[in-house]
């Protein structure tokens, strides 16, 4: 009878064990995204060319997550650091790693205006409705009435709007080489195909490739395992819709 | 009474910020001149969590202080995150259920105390209460605070939990008890475990 | 507008908190800010009061917004304010650019972090030259450095009426330190300790018809000639000089006779206060001197200080390296008595850290 093999938890390849176990909190979202992108940098075989760059917020905590070269930016400046790699040596894959509030709120401008240049860079913006870092404020995404402490008697629309979405005016925004979509960490696989097509449309070099994920944050939400699963399902998924908005690979997946 | 300070330390959801806090409000409830920071930062997040408290009569200067006259760690990794705190002035309090690598201890210290917390919180009491035992002994080793103010000061902060479930109070005020006296012990003794 | 505090009131809190109710107290009508650490909770606070209060408050898309937010506020006529720290108030530097070039009673709450960059959320005295003289000004700009929690209350409330005085941009400059930590303080309503609220006032949107009860009010802040340009900063520049000596604060001890000056600001003073305490038990001639405005800076006074108690050094101790000391040289040029530096860059300063400086110095 053959030995039997010892059983190893599945770690991509391109993640850095030194900095295992993550920093994120118990139930958080962001590690499902990271385990997503690092079985992508794996299986397209281009850790020794990506550039992983990080937004201040608890994406942060993944600075040292890959064994990719990184680097941090500042609050919202992700994006523009990114397009000045990637115009400065468009063989490197560049990688924005972003929160809501970085990407939607202090680092729109950025944003806006590098879907409308078309940059080749590939953005991953976690939107798990608040600021997570800076202890759970509101954020563009926070859903109407959800409570945060700076809406501590819930989002109210008439004073304050209604929920950024960010795929679709991305989309508006962007000629049919770009690629948009938005992810869900509640589906990995569909989370991981996504990923894929915004790392190959950039390896392709077609254009701006851009996807949203919907993600957990029990910390700041206050909520268990079951009512964080919830809100994500019950709440934010039928209120931000997932699906490729736009794809250069066919028929979007909706 | 002259400056005290005190540093406090554990992991994250142990309790250390809360009881620094009550400690904290019970002094300046009773007079005191009271300062406490609490570590914050990402070291929320997967770090240990720090409270500093310096309670005096008169003005105090600086709220940061390099040695503590009590230092107490609350898990494993807080003895060596805090010897830095201790010097030959230094009361070092830590529990007898922690395995702690020899170099982690403080190189200086007045004493280095031991004190079966985690022991006493799990088989007498409720595992919930171990931050409140630490209280008490905080308490026992210093007399920051005379035991009626602590009472006052936990049933400020506890009270509405205490009035849906008096038992809370009960427990609570005993855990305190227990750890006054373990405190006060193990100044005379040679540690308690 | 509602009297906050019916009477003084004791109370042990954050600093931040007491910033939140200071604001209130002080009349202020609305706040425009961005989260960020060590800063957030005076927005929690303010959040949470706000509105059984009736003020308004807005979380804006970024430091830049709020800025200009408040900018837009004050020139309406609403007491408005902001909070920030680090890299926010970095990004912030633009809208007070604008208070300084359109004379906008804007105020700003600074809790300093550490830097550069993102640095550290917990604590520095990096961001004096920012604060003093950041942006493409000359810094025209009033700035408080409290130490204590009372100061921060008090300096807020008093700041109000210093920017709706003489209408430049006004900061309170607290650290993280001080944000975070908890002291005792008394709270009250400014009217039950003689101090009176100086009513804003609109800039624009002024009463009357246009043509008939008056002119239109056309605020500019761009010129097309140096000349013009020139004749706007001049006249600025004379303002802030001729109300300077009205508005520099400090404090002294142990100066009379001291050989040796502790100079240092903000929550530092207070390790430089204990300092001087023990070092005088042990009989050494040890003072210290604190500036509290940092803008205008009471030059005069610290001269007067060297010059009265023939100091033989100054030792200027800051959580910053060199910051505080660029401005204490520029301040009081000519004079010829030895500097001597404690910089510790975005770490806390204790009495200990002085002591054993000065005694390196005897
Ligand atoms: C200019 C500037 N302003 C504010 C901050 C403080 N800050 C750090 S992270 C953060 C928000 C993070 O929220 P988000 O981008 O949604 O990421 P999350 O933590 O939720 O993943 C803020 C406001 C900063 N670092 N820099
Ligand atoms: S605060 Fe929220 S987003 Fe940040 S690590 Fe914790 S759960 Fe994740
Ligand atoms: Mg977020």
């Amino acid at each position: 009878m053959a030995m039997l093999e010892p059983v190893h938890p599945l770690t991509p390849k391109s993640w850095y064990l030194p900095s295992k176990p993550h920093k994120f909190c118990p139930g958080c979202g962001h590690g499902i995204v990271l385990k997503a992108l690092g079985e992508n940098i794996d299986e397209l075989g281009i850790q020794d060319k990506t550039i992983f760059g990080c937004d201040i917020g608890c994406s942060l905590l993944a600075w040292n997550f890959f064994a990719c070269d990184s680097t941090q930016t500042h609050h919202g400046r992700t994006t523009p650091v990114m397009v000045g790699i990637k115009r400065s040596r468009p063989e490197l894959i560049t990688v924005g790693y972003m929160g809501d509030g970085g990407g939607y709120s202090i680092g729109s401008q950025h944003l806006l205006n590098a879907a409308v240049r078309n940059e080749k860079v590939t953005l991953i913006l976690v939107n798990n409705t608040n600021y997570g870092m800076t202890g759970g404020q509101m954020a563009p995404t926070t859903l109407p009435g959800q409570k945060t402490e700076t809406s501590p008697y819930g989002r109210d629309p008439e004073q304050t709007g209604y929920p950024t979405k960010g795929p679709e005016f991305i989309a508006q925004l962007t000629p049919d080489s770009a690629y948009v979509a938005r992810a869900t960490v509640s589906k990995y696989n569909q989370l991981k195909r996504f990923i894929r097509n915004a790392l190959r449309n950039q390896i392709e070099g077609n254009g701006f490739s851009f996807v949203e994920v919907l993600s957990t944050c029990p910390t700041n939400w206050r909520t268990n395992a079951q009512q964080t699963w919830r809100f994500l399902e019950d709440e934010m998924e039928p209120y931000f819709p997932v699906g490729e908005l736009k794809s250069p690979f066919g028929k979007g997946d909706k | 009474m002259s400056l005290i300070k005190i540093a406090l330390a554990g992991e994250g959801g142990q309790g250390v910020q809360s009881v620094a806090e009550i400690i904290a409000e019970a002094a300046y409830e009773a007079g005191k001149q009271t300062i406490y920071i609490p570590n914050f930062g990402l070291e929320q997040r997967g770090g240990v969590s720090i409270a500093f408290i310096q309670v005096s009569d008169r003005r105090i200067g600086a709220p940061k202080f390099n040695k503590a006259d009590v230092v107490i760690a609350l898990s494993e990794r807080a003895v060596g995150r805090t010897a830095e705190y201790s010097d030959k002035n230094t009361l070092f309090v830590y529990d007898c259920g922690f395995a702690v690598p020899p170099e982690d201890f403080p190189k200086e210290a007045k004493k280095i105390i031991a004190i079966p917390a985690i022991d006493t919180a799990n088989n007498e009491l409720h595992p919930r209460v171990f931050n409140i035992i630490i209280m008490g002994a905080v308490i026992g080793l210093t007399n920051v605070v005379t035991f009626e103010a602590a009472k006052a000061a936990l049933e400020h902060k506890l009270g509405y939990k205490f009035e849906k479930d008096p038992k809370l109070r009960e427990l609570n005020f005993k855990a305190m008890e227990i750890g006054k006296k373990l405190g006060e012990e193990s100044l005379s003794k040679e540690g308690v475990c | 507008m509602e009297k906050v505090f019916s009477e003084a009131k004791k109370a042990f809190m954050t600093g931040n908190e007491t910033a939140a109710w200071a604001a209130l107290a002080a009349g202020a009508e609305v706040m425009f800010g961005y989260p960020i650490t060590p800063q957030n909770e005076i927005m929690h606070y303010w959040t949470r009061m706000a509105p059984k209060y009736d003020r308004g408050f807005l979380q804006t898309e970024d430091e830049i917004s709020a800025g200009f937010t408040v900018c837009g506020s004050v020139q309406s006529g609403k007491k408005a304010f902001t909070a920030t720290a680090g890299p926010g108030n970095v990004l912030m530097q633009e809208p007070f650019g604008m208070a300084e070039g359109m004379r906008l009673p804007l105020l700003a709450i600074i809790q300093q972090r550490g830097g550069p960059s993102s640095g550290t959320v917990v604590y520095s005295q990096q961001e004096v030259t920012l604060t003093t003289f950041g942006g493409n000004g000359e810094g025209h700009r009033i700035v408080y450095s409290t130490a204590t929690h009372q100061e921060i209350y008090d300096y807020i409330i008093k700041g109000f009426n210093t920017a709706w005085t003489y209408r430049f941009p006004t900061f309170i400059l607290g650290d993280g330190y001080q944000a975070k930590m908890r002291e005792p303080l008394e709270l009250y309503s400014p009217e039950d300790k003689g101090i009176k609220m100086v009513e804003p006032y609109p800039l624009i949107g002024l009463p009357g018809h246009i043509g008939e009860d008056r002119e239109p009010k056309h605020l500019c802040n761009i010129y097309s000639l140096e000349e013009e340009l020139y004749e706007v900063v001049m006249k600025i520049s004379a303002e802030y000089e001729a109300i300077s000596p009205e508005l520099t604060e400090y404090q002294e001890r142990e100066c009379d006779d001291a050989e040796i000056i502790i100079v240092s600001h903000g929550v530092v003073s207070r390790a430089a206060d204990d300092a001087v305490t023990a070092l005088r038990a042990q009989g050494l001639k040890v003072g210290c001197f604190r500036p509290i405005t940092l803008r205008p800076f009471p030059a005069q006074e610290l001269k007067n200080c060297i010059q009265k108690s023939g100091a033989k050094k100054l030792l200027i101790a800051e959580s910053a390296y060199g910051q505080l000391f660029r401005l204490v040289r520029q301040e009081i040029y000519g004079e010829t008595v030895p500097m001597e530096t404690l910089f510790m860059p975005g770490v806390g300063i204790i009495d200990y850290d002085i002591m054993s400086k000065i005694k390196s110095m005897l």
